[in-house]
Parts: C-alpha cells; structure tokens; sequence
C-alpha cells in the first residue's frame, strides 16, 4: 500500500468524520447536551487533526488544532455551547471541510474567512462569550480543573472549583497534587495499537511519577492466552497539570480500559496501601533501556516457562516480550521522542476512529463502485437471459403443464430477487445530501441576512447512488431558492405574525417503489400576481390568459424565469427552477408545487429508486417495438373517430373530456413511416411532459407492461435524439426507450436533427 | 500518410479480408473481435442510410454498419449467408455487415501498394490505406478509424 493510497484512506475518513462532526453540531444545536454527542464532535476534529499531521497538512492541523482547543473548552464544561458559540462551530465545520477538501484536490480556501473564524474559536476558548450575552462569566478560566459540572437545571449557578484556591486556604498542603491512577488494560486496548508502556510514557511527562505493576491476574502459563491482558498498573502521579490532562493521555484508550484517577490528598495517602493488590515494581526505564525489559520481562517469562512447560505458550509469550523489546528499541532510537509519541497517537487515533465508526453502524466494507456495477451488469443479463429462455420455452412446449414451467417460474422470482438485492447493494441513504444541504441553509442565510432553521426528516431513506450523486445540484437549486426567494426577512417575518426563524423542512421517504423528496418553506408562499405579471413581460403567457392558481405556480419552472427584483449572488439569474426541473425529469422524476400565499410553498419531487431498471410501456410504431417510460405516461385512450379534429394544415387534435389535447403520431416524428397513420386503428398514450403540457402520442398497439433493463446507445453509438436509451426484450431483440420530452418538443416544431452527420464525411 | 508511415513499419501483419460486393477488403485482425451470423437489427430513427440498426451482443447494444452502402457501393440486402464482423474502433464496438469473410492473410508490409491514384472522392481516398495484390486477387486495406470517424460521433 503506497503512500497515496493511505492518504486517499484519510480524506475517506475525512469525509465520515466532518459528516459526524456536523451532524453532532447539528444535535447540539437542537439542545442535545449529551457528553457523548461532545466527545464524538471533539473525536472528529481531533482525528482529522492527527490524520492531517501525519501528511504534514499544516493549515489543516493548525485549523484543527484551534477548533479543538475550543471545543475542549465545551467538553469540559468551560464554555456553554449556547446558539452564538454553536454558529461559529458549525462555521468551522464548514472550513474545515473547504480545508480538507482544498488538501485533497490541491483548490484554495477563502483565508480571509479562515483567519477570522481562527480569531473567534479563540476568543471563545479564551471565555469570551460573543455578543456577550448572559453567559456564565469566565469563571473556569483561571482553575486547572473545574469540578463542577455546568448543570442546566434553572436555579442551579454552576460553581467553579479551583485548586488554586484550595492551595491557598489550605498552605500545609504540599505544591502539587497527587492523583492516584489505576489503570487496567483490556486485551481490546493491545488490539487496536496501543501500548500500555507508551501510555505511561506520556503520562511520566505530566510530573513526578512512580508506578507498580500488578500482576496478580496473570495465570500460569498453560492457562496464558498471549492475546490477553493480565496487567494492572497503579501509579502515584504528582502533577499541577490537573485530572483533564491525565485523562487526555487515555484519550483513545480510555473505552479499552478501566481506568480511575483519584486525587489523593496528600502525601499521607501513599500509594496502594487501600488496594487488596500486591503491587510489583514496574521499572519504566525499560522503554529507555534493554537489558532492563530481558531482566523484567523475559525472566518472568522464563520462570514460568520452566514451571509449565509448554513449548508454544512460551514461543508466543516470547513473541509479546519481543514487541515489548522493539517498541523499546524504536523508542531509543528515535532521536526526538516526539516523533514516536506522534506515531503512536496517530496509531490510537485511527483506531479511535475506527472505533467510532463500528459503533455508529452495523459493520460495512468498502467496495469498488466498478465490482458493483460490474455485478449489476451481469444480473442485469442474467434477467435479459431469464426472460429469453422462458419465451422459448414457452413457444416450444405448446401443453405449458410441464415441470420446466414450474423451474422457470421459480427460476424467474430468484433471479427478480438477486436483482432487488444487488440493487440494494448500492442504495445509500440520502444523509450526505442533506447533510450538505444545511450547509448551503447556513451559507445563504449568511448572505441575505436571514434567520433560517432547517429540519431534516427520513434522512436514512436510501435510494441508488446514482441517483443521489444528481441529486445534489437541483436540490442545492432549491435550497438556495426557498431560502432567498421563500423566506422573508426576519422584520418581515415578525410584521407578518410569523416567528422571526424561518423554517425550511427536508423530507425523504419512500412512496410506492420510488422516493419522494419534499422540500417545504414557511415562507410567503408564491406571489402569483408577481409570477404572472412577469410571464406576461416576457411572452410566455398572453396578457388575458386565464391561467389556474396551479399553472401559474408551474410558470416558475419556464426557462428564464426569475422573479427576484434583484439580481443577487445567489439566484436571480433566471436559471434555476427551469434547471432544477430538467435535471429531475433526466433522472425520471416528477416536480409538483404547492403554494399557499402567506404560509409558503412544497415543492415535491419523486424519483426512481434506481436508474438501471425502468418500468416501461412497451408498445408497437410501425413494426417496431418501442418502449414509453410509465412515470411519462399519464393515461391510455383508443381513440374514437369523433374524437379526432383536424385542425391547421397537418396538425390533428383529440378532445378528451372537453379539452383538446394535439395528437403526435411517433410513428412519424421518428421517421418511422411517411404518412399519418390513422389514429383510430392506434391507441394514444396521454403523456405529461416538460412544462406541464400534455400530449396524445399515437403508437400503433400496446403489448404490455415491462421493467426494463437501461442500456446505453451512447456506449458504442452515439445519442439519437427522441431515444432516451435501449433496452434488451425477451425475444433477445433491442428496444429503443422512447425520449417522451424530446418526442413532444418536436411535436412543437423543433425538429429532431439527424444528428449522425458519418454522412458529412463522405 | 502518416498512418503507412507510423504502422507500416512492423514486420509481419495479419489482415481479415472479406468481400463487399464484387469487392475485396481486409482490416487488421487485431481490430477483430468477432464474426457473427445476420440478425435482424433494430432500426434507428433518423440514422444514416448505412446504418441498419442495433443488435443485442450479449447484452451490449452492437450498432450494425452495412460496409457495402458505407463505402459508397449499392446497399446490401442482407440475408442469413451475410456476416457481421465485430470490430473494435478505439473506445467503440461496431459491427459492419460484409458479404462473407475470405481470408486470413499473413504479409510483410513491403507487400502494401500505394492505393492507386484514380479513386475520386476524397472519402474514399481518406480510407483506403494501401492495395494488396494477393494471387491476382486486389485486395483494398481500410482503414476503421477512418470508416468511423470517432471524433464526430462524441460531438454528436
């Protein structure tokens, strides 16, 4: 595993730590004031901060290094995370992802915006509150240990406790305090990378240390498992660097051990006297000397040995003595101990980090998207092959009563469900989008001054990661839409009766077999005069059309259509809802919107949960077998010859219930036949398309309904216009999926171009 | 000719000759990838004439090129004696209807004529890459990349 490779395993982690650190912002934004949800902030950035170290990620590392410094202040109960404190961490979250993201891909960071947020993490860890509000006044800062924990019970003043004080009152004690620490390794702790000796190391820094070994659970050696941890260590520590800073040398073993500091009074209360454990002199100078670990180690080893005689024990045991004796000679040799320190704290983070990330979900590997395609692909035949064999079977076995039926059958609904479940493979949440999403809220309440809270629902919908890596930019469109366009300004808000906060609610779930995103707003709604006055300036509707309250709200969707006064940085530029809707229906999705004037707007978007397998109509155009998406399909009609009006110079109508609705004969905007064929021998499919409109299109016959399997015609041909794809019928013949929006376009006058222009070069 | 200049200069080649027509053709063989029976093709909207479809190869989607109306001759009326030669041009697989497939040649490339100077169209000039005399046979080498031109297909 080269460099690069360990590296694009950083940033992967990265990736899962800023998502955890934002949503743990997020939580404590809502009020979660959980322990957990603060060392799990505090774990992220610290990750990020070693990880980043050890590439030498220095803007990284010194961003990280101030988050940290303040969000220590949190988890120690120095600082409140009120709403001012937690805007500016979820800021630096932000930066911290742009840095992150800027050490990957090598792009720039806004510096200006690093800096200034560097300054206010700091004033915050320095106990200056912003906006000075009522906050509790810095009382902890001077204290090396605040004792009192910052409860929120109302009536309760948090107390600070310092032991300077304490000193002070009472100056028979001697300068420092003794901590009493018993720390007892489980074999998890070994497993995950770290060393007990090095922990004792770091913790011999912190002052004057003594330290005894309790061996007393070791078993003799026929009973040793050498992956086990038999040894305690109680060590008398007397530090001025508090009980926070001992704790922070067990940072990432501390779930692997049981560890307990006391603080002792005084020297009175010698070490391990209240202890039923007969402590032996653990010498740390073996991490400085060797001899020192073969008298201390391998001599117990020896004895034992000598007393069972097991032959493989000891060679395992001696294995463990051995690595003892390693550790022990890289850390003489390291010139600077620092750099084996930082080794090992970057070893106990990734573990850490590992950790963290078992716990948050049931176990998961890392594939190739490439083997999961690949995978697809092949299901994708084996369906095609499926259906191909139960056609023949069908055609040759005119009695159909026979057990090969019975095989096939079976046959059919296995392999329908390894497809589902290799569909399943790459579903994803949509979590990351809207992860992202609250983000772009913050940024862009940023810009226009406003107050927006944005609420998340169904987070943990999954839907195929085709779909959610499209997802992202129309609903990014969106946001930005709802928040600069749908909510008022907070004066606005408050004028109106509404709470000054506006609310923009994300919503995701599953709806018969495909996903529904919602996003709603509580904003003032579409301004219908507005839109209208507006299509009417740019010619998109007549001055005396008479439009319904829900044609108008679909009037945004027009290309160059924008109602913004001003044209600001964020929308306004008139593309927007026009890309927002295109880009859905390429991915075979529906937007609605539902507008309610002084209340705010819906916007409603159903996608297919995956964009291999579509559900198609499959009909016949002049011999050929065409398929027509189903999601384009609003209804089918057979056409009855009064029905059918004539109307200009080539252009037909059909009247379906008092409206008319122009009829578009497929057969002939594909170049299928010369003439109209007679639309009362066809049947017509009412289909929906871009701008609402609706169109008859007349196909010849329908032969029924059918989930197809996508396949490209771009791959080894080129696009054809009308065609949105190909796909692979039982008989083993291609399909051609018909392109419903292009279809109708044409249908309008656009003619489709014979794009293939092979002939230009003869 | 850059292409004589920059593939002409290895010892030894393979070409698959094949008739088209009255005509013969040979092509590398390491743009070969397979020789398959006719099937009926599924017809394109809008496409060239030479173009008669696609057909499903094993799950990918095979476009079917007729050579015959490709290379400016009569249009091929294709029967279950046609073959389709499947071909790799660059990042694309096409198929291209041949009357049948006549010979495997090994040649040196000193074997290769320059392609005699009264082709008129300068489509056909730009595929044919030399002529082979082969026992009094003319066989005409073509170029794929030059029947398929690929940059005009990812513009498309």
């Amino acid at each position: 595993m080269d460099m690069n490779e360990i590296k694009e395993i950083f940033f992967q982690e990265c990736e899962e730590q800023l998502a955890e650190l934002e949503s743990g912002l997020l939580k404590l934004n809502d009020g979660d004031r959980d322990p957990e949800t603060v060392n799990a902030v505090f774990r992220a950035v610290h990750s990020i901060k070693g990880g980043a170290g050890a590439f030498g990620l220095d803007d990284l590392v010194s961003f990280a290094h101030v988050f940290e410094t303040t969000l220590d202040c949190v988890r120690s109960n120095r600082l409140d995370p009120g709403p001012e404190v937690l805007k500016v961490m979820l800021k630096s979250a932000d930066v911290l992802a742009d840095l992150t993201n800027a050490a990957r891909d090598g792009g720039s960071v806004d510096e200006a915006r690093s800096r200034q947020l560097i300054k206010e993490l700091e004033a915050l860890a320095n106990g200056e509150v912003p906006q000075a509000s009522a906050a509790p006044e810095p009382v902890a800062k001077a204290a090396p240990v605040a004792v009192a924990p910052v409860v929120n019970d109302e009536g309760f003043q948090p107390v600070a406790f310092s032991f300077d004080d304490f000193e002070a009152d009472e100056p028979a004690l001697i300068d420092m305090p003794t901590y009493e620490i018993v720390f007892k390794p489980k074999s998890d702790l070994y497993a995950k990378g770290n060393e007990a000796t090095l922990l004792l190391r770091d913790l011999s820094r912190l002052g004057e240390m003594s330290i005894h070994c309790d061996m007393d659970a070791l078993p003799a050696l026929d009973r040793l498992s050498p992956e086990s941890a038999y040894f305690a260590w109680k060590i008398s520590l007397k530090t001025d660097k508090g009980e926070d800073a001992i704790r922070t040398v067990f940072e990432f073993a501390e779930w692997d051990c049981d560890l307990e500091v006391t603080l002792v009074a005084g020297e009175a209360a010698a070490p391990g006297e209240e202890l039923p454990m007969q402590p032996v002199p653990f010498d740390l100078s073996i991490l400085d000397d060797e001899p020192a670990v073969s008298v201390g180690v391998i001599e117990e080893e020896e004895q034992l040995a000598a007393q069972q005689e097991i032959r493989d024990a000891a060679v395992s045991a001696a294995a463990t003595a051995s690595n003892v004796l390693q550790m022990a000679q890289s850390a003489n040799r390291a010139p600077a101990e620092k750099s084996a320190g930082a080794a090992a704290s970057a070893a106990a983070q990734s573990a850490a980090a590992q950790q963290a990330a078992a716990s948050a979900a049931t176990p998961t590997i890392r594939v190739d998207l490439d083997r999961v395609d690949r995978l697809i692909n092949l299901v994708g035949e084996l369906v095609i092959n499926q259906a191909m064999l139960s056609q023949s079977v069908v055609e040759n076995d005119a009695n159909g009563t026979s057990s090969i039926n019975m095989g096939l059958e079976e046959l059919q609904q296995l392999t329908r469900e390894i497809q589902d479940s290799v569909m399943a493979i790459r579903a994803q949440p949509v979590k990351p989008v809207f992860q992202r999403m609250s983000r772009i809220v913050r940024e862009i309440a940023d810009m226009t001054g406003k107050s927006v809270r944005l609420i998340t629902e169904g987070e943990n919908t999954e839907v195929d990661k085709t779909v959610i890596d499209k997802l992202a930019e129309p609903l990014t469109h969106m946001i930005r839409n709802a928040v600069d366009h749908g909510l008022e300004t907070p004066e606005k808000r408050l004028a109106a009766g509404k709470s000054a906060e506006g609310t923009v609610r994300l919503t995701a779930k599953h709806r018969s077999g495909r996903i529904v995103i919602e996003l709603a707003d509580d904003g003032a709604g579409i301004n219908r005069e507005k839109v209208r006055q507006k299509a009417i300036d740019n010619d998109l509707i007549a001055a005396d059309a008479n439009l319904s309250d829900e044609e108008i709200d679909n009037l945004i969707f027009h290309a160059g259509f924008s109602t913004a006064d001003k044209i600001s940085d964020i929308s306004g530029r008139g593309v927007g809802m026009d890309v927002v809707k295109r880009s859905i229906q390429a991915l075979g999705g529906r937007i609605n919107i539902s507008s309610k004037p002084g209340h705010g707007s819906i916007f409603t978007m159903s996608l297919p949960l995956t964009l291999a397998v579509l559900d198609g109509m499959v009909v016949t155009v002049a011999n050929q077998t065409l398929v027509v998406p189903l999601t384009a399909i609003v209804e089918t009609l057979q056409p009855e010859a009064a029905a059918i009006h004539s109307f200009g110079s080539n252009q037909r109508l059909i009247s379906i219930r008092n409206s008319f609705c122009p009829l578009v004969d497929v057969g002939r905007i594909l170049n299928f036949r010369a003439s109209q064929a007679n639309p009362v021998e066809g049947v017509a499919l009412l289909v929906e398309s871009e701008g609402g409109g609706q169109r008859a299109l007349m196909v010849d016959a329908i032969q029924g309904q059918r989930q197809v399997v996508i396949k490209s015609l771009e791959a080894n041909y080129t696009h054809v216009p009308g065609i949105a794809a190909a796909t692979i019928l039982g008989d083993g013949r291609v399909a051609l999926i018909l392109d419903v929006d292009t279809i109708v376009a044409a249908s309008r006058g656009h003619s489709l171009k014979p794009e293939m222009s092979l002939a230009a070069a003869g | 000719m850059t292409y004589a200049a920059r593939n002409l200069t290895t010892d030894g080649r393979e070409l698959i000759a094949f008739r088209v027509g009255d005509q013969e053709f040979c092509v590398n063989v390491m743009s070969v990838r397979e020789i398959r029976g006719w099937t009926p093709a599924t017809a394109m909207p809008h496409a060239p004439d030479y173009m008669l479809g696609i057909i499903n190869l094993r799950g990918a989607v095979l476009p079917i090129v007729d050579l015959s109306a490709r290379l400016g001759m009569k249009p091929a009326e294709p029967t279950v004696r046609h073959v389709i030669i499947v071909a790799q041009v660059k990042n694309q697989v096409v198929g291209m209807l041949v009357d049948a497939v006549s010979d495997i040649l090994t040649i040196t490339d000193d074997k290769i004529q320059p392609t005699p100077d009264v082709v008129s169209s300068e489509f056909e000039r730009s595929f044919a890459r030399g002529v082979l005399a082969i026992e009094g046979r003319l066989i005409c080498l073509i170029e794929l990349e030059s029947v398929f031109p690929q940059e005009e297909r990812e513009a498309a």
